[in-house]
């Protein structure tokens, strides 16, 4: 059930390298063919965190920052299981998080945007799924931002995703919108998304069932990484 | 209709975007407190077994000009060849080699660096050894799905010229994009790798 090969990238479902609208796409982006690779172990096996990689207050962006206060915004929980394509939990991936504060303004050197910092938001997290794929933290709902792609691009309130399987193949970095959000579709970077099925699986619901009344409401997003079969090599056959 | 094969799809990707520094090395980009130290930063032990080698470069767009927003991230066995993960099944890997780095592009420079040990040769799924090698993944605003590539060493001659991906790749002319050439910096062993991601000089990615 594990080690194996992993099932093919569907690249018609992922965005492809050069994406127009996407401007920084035009010359980030190769132009020649890639060149498929079968795995070896050296796709196939990755690095895996253990628990003791986690501070106390790794998965709490409410806190893992404050200095004199909670931070400012909409509460909330977002929370959800790592699954692979056959629908199994992955347990043991890390899972980190990055967003703006609620204003829109990232913690970072190079960012100039004219909303404020929030003194007690950092903006990072993360966490590691249980047995059941399961994970979940606690943050403030990050606001729109603007960028200069076209001249009045706005991102949609969103946060970033980088997750670790078991295999470097699975490696993935995708970014979690907010159900209802008019923006998701005005968004170049979201556009990049060919399909409007992948781009719907990119979107979290509101999930009242996992709101803490009179503290935060909740957003479940499941994320889904690479399956894999279940030998290990060609020349000695395990499982089927 | 045939009946359904009920798989998931896989989460579509997105890019990194500029501000990726926040959540993978918060340290690095002034986010200080929070993690004690940067993912991946350091690979090695005082016990680590191995060569002591250092690996640099800088990922170049299609106009020529330098990514200052990169990151690339690193994954190899150990000096045995071994990989430190739970797949691994040949052996327990060197416990003191985390395997993993991270590198941030200097924020002036774009230049990314990791001080690691040279890898020993991992057979390849028919047995044959492939030819020591590194696995880089890149992330950056731009990019939209991680590129994956791989980084041989220039003074492996024998075994790059052997290696079972190497040596099928029809356009030879674009081999060189893979190998980096073995200098000494510092009395330390450096391997210069600049990544290409468009034109002349594109470097090779897989679809792995």
């Amino acid at each position: 059930m594990s080690g194996g090969s992993f099932y093919q990238r569907d690249r018609t479902w992922h965005p492809p390298a050069f994406t127009p609208g996407y401007k920084t796409s035009v010359t980030r982006s190769p132009q020649k063919a890639l060149i498929a690779l079968d795995n070896t172990l050296s796709e196939m096996t990755g690095p895996v965190f253990g628990h003791g990689t986690l501070g106390t207050l790794d998965d709490d962006l409410i806190r893992n920052f404050a200095s004199d206060g909670d931070p400012i915004g909409q509460r909330i929980i977002v929370h959800g299981r790592v699954l692979d394509e056959d629908g199994r939990p992955v347990p043991g991936a890390l899972i980190e998080v990055w967003q703006a504060n609620a204003g829109g303004r990232y913690r970072h050197k190079k960012e100039t945007y004219l909303a404020p910092l929030d003194p007690n938001f950092g903006g990072c997290g993360r966490t590691i799924s249980g047995e059941d794929g399961s994970y979940r933290f606690r943050t403030i709902k990050p606001g729109p931002y603007p960028w200069p792609n076209g001249p009045n691009d706005w991102r949609p309130a969103h946060i970033h995703f980088s997750i670790f399987g078991h295999g470097f193949a699975q490696r993935l970095i995708t970014q979690m919108y907010f159900e209802g959000d008019p923006l998701i579709w005005k968004c170049p970077i979201v556009a990049t998304i060919p399909d409007k099925a992948a781009i719907e699986r990119l979107i979290a619901p509101l999930d009242m069932a996992n709101t803490v009344p009179m503290d935060s409401r909740a957003y479940k997003f499941d994320i889904v990484l690479r399956g894999r079969r279940s030998t290990l090599f060609e020349n000695r056959m395990e499982g089927n | 209709m045939v009946q359904p094969l009920d798989r998931l799809k896989e989460s579509a990707s997105q890019t990194a975007g500029p501000y990726v520094h926040i959540g993978c090395t918060p340290n690095f980009c002034g986010i200080e407190g929070v993690y004690p130290d940067d993912l991946g930063r350091t690979m090695l032990k005082p016990e680590t077994k191995g060569e002591r080698i250092r690996i640099v470069g800088r990922v170049f767009d299609g106009v020529g000009t330098p990514l200052k927003d990169a990151l690339v991230e690193l994954w190899q066995a150990d000096a045995a060849g071994l990989y430190p993960s739970p797949q691994e099944t040949r052996g327990k890997a060197d416990p003191a080699f985390s395997g993993f780095g991270r590198s941030p592009g200097d924020m002036a420079s774009g230049e990314f660096v990791f001080d690691t040990v040279k890898p020993g040769k991992v057979p390849f799924k028919d047995g044959r050894p492939q030819a020591p090698h590194v696995t880089l993944w890149i992330v950056a605003r731009g990019i939209n799905l991680g590129l994956h590539t791989r980084l041989y060493f220039g003074d492996e001659e024998a075994a790059n010229e052997a290696d079972p991906i190497l040596s099928r790749i029809e356009h030879r002319s674009r081999v060189a994009t893979l190998i980096a050439p073995k200098t000494v910096e510092a009395g330390l062993p450096t391997y210069r790798h600049d990544i290409y991601l468009q034109g002349d000089r594109e470097t090779i990615f897989f679809d792995i």
